[in-house]
C-alpha cells in the first residue's frame, strides 16, 4: 500500500487508512483515541479570525497599565511593559527577558504564524510561501505561549498587595481576560493533523 | 479511517518498517530524516530519547531546590526589609484569609511541579519494565502532564507584577530574589522533559509483554 494514503497515529504510531472524514464528525485512532481528523466548516476562518483578535488583544495588553496601586498619597501603575523591564536592573535581567517572551513576544508570534498560514486557507488561496514551516512553528510554541497564565498571576499579585495598598484594576487586565476567552477558543478549534491535511491538499493543487 | 489490520492486532508504522511523523501523522520510508509532508525532523521510536527525557528531568529537579531555598521576594517597606520564600509566601496568604488564593499558588508552585517530577520519572520507567498503570492511563497521564506542567509559572509572573507594582520609593518597594529565577529554569526544564517524553513507547512496553 501506498504510505501516502496511510497516517500513522502521533501518540501511539497505529497505522490507519488515510480516509475522507464527513464535516463535523471526529476520526480517532482505534487503540489510544486520539484525534487524528476533526473537519469543521469554516474552522480556517474561525481561527485565523480568532488568531487576527488574540494580537490585538495582546498589544492593548501589553501597552495599558494592568494594575494601579495608591498608598500613602503615591500611586504607581504597572503595564505588562513594566512588569517585563521591573527585571532589567542587576542580576534578575534573564528573568525580565524570559516574562517578556513568554507573555508578550512568544504569544505574538504564535498568533501571527496562525494567520499567517490559516487566512490564505480560510479564503480559498494557495499556501503563503513557507507555511509549514510556519505552521510548525507556531505547534512548538504554543505550550511557550503563556499570556493566558498571566491573568491568574495579576490576581494572585492583586490579593498579595490589597493588604499593602489601594489596587484597581486598569484596562489591560481586561484585555488579558478577553485573551484568556480567545485562546481557550482557538486552542479548542484547532485540529493540528486536519490542518496539515488541508496544507498538503492545497499545496498539490 | 481503519486500521488496515483486523483489530485487536495493530499495526505500527515502526512494526511496518515505516517512520511516522508525530507533527503531522504523514508516513515516511523507514529511514527517512525529514518528513515529506511537514518538513519536520524525524525520529522514529526509541528508548533513545529517553536520555534526553532524564537530563531534562534531573536539571528540572536540580533547579527546584534552591527555588525552595531561597527568597523569592523581598519586601521594605518604611525602611524595613523583609524576605519571602515560595511556602513563605503561600503561609503569608493564608494567614490574611486569602484561602482560595493560597490554595492556587500552593498547587501551582508545589503540587504540579512535585506530581509532575514523580509522573515523568515513572512514565520513563515504565517504558522499560511491566507496568502497574495500563498504556490508556499512562497517555492520559502524560496528557495531563503537558497540558498543566505550564501553569506553575504563576508565581513567577506574580514575582514580576509585584516588582513592576510596587515601587512606592520608602513606602514599599520590592525586589526579585533568586528562587524567582531558580523557579522559572525548573519550570522549563521540566516542561522540556515531558515534551522530550515520545508517548509512542508507552505502547512498545506493551507489545514487550505479550511476547
Ligand atoms: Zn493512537
Ligand atoms: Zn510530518
Amino acid at each position: 500500500m501506498d504510505p501516502e494514503q496511510l497516517i500513522a497515529c502521533p501518540a501511539c504510531d497505529v497505522l490507519h487508512r488515510d480516509q475522507e472524514v464527513a464535516k463535523h464528525t471526529v476520526a480517532r485512532c482505534a487503540r489510544c483515541g486520539t484525534v487524528l481528523a476533526a473537519p469543521k466548516s469554516g474552522a480556517m476562518t474561525r481561527i485565523a479570525m480568532l488568531s487576527l483578535t488574540a494580537l490585538i488583544l495582546l498589544a492593548a495588553a501589553a501597552g495599558f497599565p494592568f494594575l494601579e496601586l495608591q498608598a500613602q498619597g503615591l500611586s504607581h501603575r504597572a503595564s505588562v511593559l513594566d512588569a517585563v523591564l521591573a527585571f532589567s536592573r542587576g542580576p534578575m535581567a534573564p528573568l525580565s527577558l524570559a516574562t517578556g517572551l513568554l507573555i508578550v513576544l512568544l504569544p505574538a508570534a504564535r498568533y501571527g504564524a496562525l494567520v499567517y498560514t490559516l487566512a490564505p486557507m480560510a479564503l480559498g488561496w494557495h499556501p503563503a510561501p513557507h507555511a509549514a514551516a510556519v505552521y510548525r512553528w507556531a505547534e512548538r510554541l504554543k505550550p511557550w505561549a503563556m499570556a493566558e497564565i498571566f491573568i491568574i498571576g495579576v490576581a494572585v499579585a492583586l490579593v498579595k498587595v490589597s493588604g499593602l495598598a489601594r489596587v484597581g484594576l486598569g484596562p489591560a487586565f481586561w484585555a488579558f481576560a478577553a485573551l484568556l476567552v480567545v485562546t481557550i477558543l482557538t486552542d479548542s478549534s484547532i485540529c493540528r493533523l486536519t490542518v496539515w491535511k488541508t496544507l498538503k491538499t492545497r499545496r498539490g493543487s | 479511517m481503519e486500521n488496515p489490520e483486523d483489530p485487536p492486532r495493530f499495526l505500527t508504522a515502526a512494526e511496518a518498517g515505516l517512520t511516522g511523523c508525530r507533527t503531522c501523522g504523514a508516513v515516511n520510508p523507514g529511514g527517512a530524516q525529514t518528513c515529506y509532508s511537514c518538513r519536520s525532523a524525524l525520529t522514529p521510536p526509541s528508548a533513545y530519547s529517553l536520555q534526553r527525557v532524564w537530563a531534562w528531568l534531573a536539571a528540572g529537579l536540580i533547579a527546584y531546590v534552591p527555588a525552595n531555598i531561597y527568597p523569592m521576594l523581598r519586601t521594605t517597606t518604611f525602611g524595613r526589609a523583609s524576605e519571602n520564600t515560595l511556602v513563605g509566601g503561600i503561609a503569608e496568604l493564608f494567614s490574611h484569609g486569602s484561602y482560595g488564593v493560597a490554595f492556587i499558588v500552593f498547587f501551582a508552585s508545589i503540587v504540579i511541579p512535585v506530581a509532575k517530577f514523580l509522573a515523568i520519572g515513572y512514565l520513563a520507567v515504565s517504558v522499560r519494565r511491566p507496568a502497574t498503570l495500563g498504556s490508556h492511563d499512562r497517555l492520559v497521564l502524560y496528557e495531563v502532564v503537558e497540558f498543566i506542567g505550564r501553569w506553575s509559572m504563576i508565581d513567577v509572573f506574580v514575582v514580576a507584577i509585584l516588582t513592576a507594582l510596587v515601587q512606592l520609593d520608602f513606602a514599599a518597594a520590592v525586589t526579585p530574589g533568586i528562587a524567582a529565577v531558580s523557579f522559572a529554569l525548573s519550570v522549563a526544564f521540566t516542561m522540556l522533559a515531558a515534551q522530550s517524553f515520545d508517548p509512542r513507547l508507552i505502547w512498545n512496553a506493551e507489545k514487550r509483554e505479550y511476547e
